[in-house]
């Protein structure tokens, strides 16, 4: 067995390249400078980031691109709680993902040394799991650990805390010895990806029997690479799919089955689908409230099957009548095996069928037309970047209005190209999350649709994309307001508008995204949309921000309120008239 | 699952663990943020230096068995969880108590004392300290008996627990 003496910092950079990492998202500070040293001569692309945030979200954004997980590394104290948001971010929505944090020298932690903090305590409930590594001899194993957590079973975040001791070469204890046969050792993990073929043949039963079934297909059907699969069910049974916030590209959106997204925002054929089916496949979803509305009034008359390869899933929300606990890919494919063997029954489902269509005709997403002298319609400038962009191109979104438009009124028909903060809700997710997934490749368009309060969360790190040569592109849908917290304000506080102006020229994102390095345009009106994004889509040398001035008054429809069942979705004024 | 008779309230988890630290809190802040509550909880290493033992006692009030059993599962270090069902399990608490004992009230307080099991651990002039280990209903009992002579200080361990030696052979 080969051996080799080095010291602790060296080996955490050569555990990762073992890993097979390619690029690391980050920014040195004081404890973990001696970590940083060895980058210099590692075949690892480090991207320095303008603010740790920054790091995590391209992380995040690298990960949700490629599968794989995304790497960050910053320093002790302020820099490991400035990444504590990503870190809670990849923990709801899953995301596999890898942070490194210096720490103060061993014995020094709980002195209140400087940038000292408790990371691991902080992380804790936020994280897959974390790590506080005592000694340079367990950080190969510990790196691999954490890799292994992040990446199998449900993926998410895995912290590892690094004390400077052994890390660096000036101390006597960061001396270790590294080995090529690494063993983990987690007694306590084992994740099942295997599924009960008892389960499945009861689900299948339930699918025969069904005459109103819905396909409920959450996140973790990309994180289990089963898009495939799940085309497949859909196509052998005929069953509808409608695709979550998180899950959108896991099925086409131009399939003649796809009923789009639902839940709060939803289209009102995928919301209605849910509320009047009979059965309810969920794969890889986890009945959000955002999803359900009011829970006792949510889907009353579906029984459930549900996939999940998380066992407190299963029930934790909604109580399924079959649970089958094991990777969704698996499930789904053993579920076509037993249907191609045994059939997929013989119930007439053309009356369910022609209820859909007809929620299709009467509820379509509509937005009411421009006129003269009204500021651009945010849905027209999404409707715009959709058509004048190629199929693959990744989009990456903010949180808020511009969000869940981007989200309505895209069409994703490729998995992997829709890349947005869905559980956490983290506002400025979308530049960090778009710089990350350009990284991950640069031969494709990569477009962050943002809003102008994300927008001054995070913007910083266009200096990042600039520098490193990351050419995003940056729709900015500004309507000088915190847009989705004005609504509510509108619907459910009489509007009265408590602080949710932000200005109508400060900053000037124009001039703002010039000096940062980027190309720059803003758009008033609706006849030099599609010019600027043609323009825009020329450049490659760097990145671009279209600042986009869209109407405030704009409310995204249909609704959900708060609180209430998804029986009382709320159409847009010109559908409210229409039979349900 | 076994899912325990509706009519208990409480059960016991006894969840075995890798012995490192921080551990006992990653369990503790799990029931602090999923909203679980705790009757009690007691921790100590096993025969294998590598692993201790928690029992724990959950309140089913507060969330459902299977959810709080699942929720512990995901915890990397946890590597055990047995369920002991009431009825099926051998439960002991170690109580420590001083009393206040004058001197023509304390046989009346050994008689009970001795009717319990418990032992007598010091004398004082206006004092007695007793220790009683039993199940937990016993030393509930010995408590509230207690009460008339006047608790000066009282420590109770928690239970902990085993599982019957009928239950056992699996």
């Amino acid at each position: 067995m080969a051996t080799e003496q080095m010291d602790g910092g060296r080996a955490l950079i050569r555990a990762l390249e073992e890993e097979g990492v390619e690029v690391m998202f980050g920014l040195p500070g004081g404890a973990i400078l001696p970590v940083y040293d060895p980058i210099i001569d590692s075949s690892i692309r480090h991207i320095l980031v303008r603010h740790e945030q920054g790091a995590g979200h391209m992380a995040e954004g690298y990960a949700q691109a490629t599968g794989r997980p995304g790497v960050a590394m910053v320093t002790s104290g302020p820099a490991a709680t400035n990444i504590v948001t990503p870190l809670c971010d990849a923990y709801l929505d899953s995301i596999p993902m890898v942070v490194i944090t210096g720490q103060v020298p061993y014995p020094a932690i709980g002195t209140d040394a400087f940038q000292e903090c408790d990371t691991t305590g902080i992380t804790q409930s936020i994280t897959k799991h974390n790590f506080l590594v005592t000694e340079a001899q367990d950080i190969p194993r510990t790196i691999k650990e954490a890799f292994h957590i992040a990446t199998t079973g449900r993926p998410g975040p895995v912290l590892v805390d690094v004390p400077k001791d052994i890390v660096d070469p000036g101390n006597p204890r960061s001396a270790m010895t590294w080995t090529d046969d690494i063993q983990i050792d987690l007694p306590g993990y084992h994740p099942e990806v295997e599924v009960d073929p008892e389960g499945i043949r009861a689900a299948a039963d339930l699918l025969r029997g069904a005459e109103r079934p819905v396909l409920y297909v959450g996140g973790g059907i990309l994180k289990a690479r089963a898009v495939e699969a799940l085309r497949e069910l859909a196509e052998l049974t005929g069953i509808g799919v409608v695709t979550t916030l998180m899950a959108r590209g896991a099925f086409p959106d131009s399939h003649e089955l796809c009923l789009g997204m639902p839940g709060m925002h939803g289209n009102f054929t995928a919301v209605t689908a849910m509320q009047e089916s009979d059965l309810l496949v969920a794969l890889g979803a986890r009945f959000d409230d955002r999803v359900t509305g009011k829970l006792d009034g949510f889907a009353p008359d579906a029984k459930v099957v549900h996939v999940d390869i998380d066992p407190a899933e299963l029930g934790k929300v909604r109580r399924p009548d079959v649970a089958i606990r094991g990777d969704v890919r698996v499930a789904i494919e053993a579920l076509v095996v037993e249907l191609l063997a045994n059939g997929t029954g013989d119930v007439d489902r053309g009356a369910w069928r022609s209820r859909i269509s007809g929620w299709q005709e009467r509820f379509p997403l509509v937005y009411e037309p421009w006129v003269p002298g009204e500021a651009l319609k945010p849905q027209h400038v999404i409707e715009c970047l959709r058509d004048a962009t190629p199929d693959d191109t990744i989009v990456s979104s903010g949180v808020g209005q511009h969000q869940m438009w981007a989200s309505q009124y895209w069409k994703f028909d490729h998995p992997y190209t829709w890349i947005n903060s869905g559980g956490l809700g983290t506002m400025g997710f979308s530049i960090p999350a778009a710089i990350g997934a350009k990284v991950a490749h640069p031969d494709r368009m990569v477009w962050a649709v943002d809003g102008d309060g994300c927008f001054q969360m995070t913007g910083q790190e266009l200096v990042t994309a600039t520098v490193e040569n990351i050419p995003i592109k940056v729709a900015l849908l500004n309507n000088s307001y915190l847009g989705m917290v004005r609504q509510w304000q509108e619907m459910f506080y009489e509007e009265r508008y408590s602080e949710v102006f932000l200005s109508k020229d400060v900053p000037d994102y124009r001039m703002w995204a010039e000096s940062m390095g980027c190309e720059a345009m803003r758009v008033d009106d609706p006849d030099e949309v599609e010019g600027a994004i043609a323009k825009a889509n020329e450049v490659d040398d760097r990145p671009v921000v279209i600042d986009f001035r869209v109407a405030a008054e704009e409310k995204v429809y249909p609704m959900v309120p708060s609180g209430a069942s998804n029986s009382e979705l709320v159409v847009p004024p010109s559908q409210q008239g229409q039979p349900r | 699952m076994n899912v325990p008779a509706p009519e208990y309230r409480y059960h016991t988890l006894v969840v075995k663990v890798e012995n490192r630290s921080g551990v006992l809190a990653r369990v503790a802040s799990l029931f602090a943020r999923r909203a679980f509550n705790i009757e009690s909880l007691a921790v100590a290493p096993t025969d294998d230096e590598r692993f201790s033992r928690i029992t724990v006692v959950v309140d089913l009030e507060s969330a459902p068995l299977d959810q709080i059993v699942k929720q512990l599962n995901k915890l990397v270090n946890v590597v055990e969880i047995r369920e002991l069902h009431p009825g099926h399990a051998v439960e002991r608490e170690l109580m420590l108590v001083t009393v206040t004992a004058e001197p023509n009230r304390r046989d009346e307080i050994v008689e009970h004392l001795d009717r319990a099991g418990g032992k007598v651990l010091s004398v004082g002039t206006d004092h007695m300290m007793l220790s009683l280990v039993g199940p937990p209903g016993r030393v509930d009992d010995f408590e509230n008996l207690m009460r008339q002579f006047g608790i000066v200080e009282l420590q109770r361990t928690g239970r902990v627990a085993l599982a019957s030696l009928d239950d056992v052979a699996d």
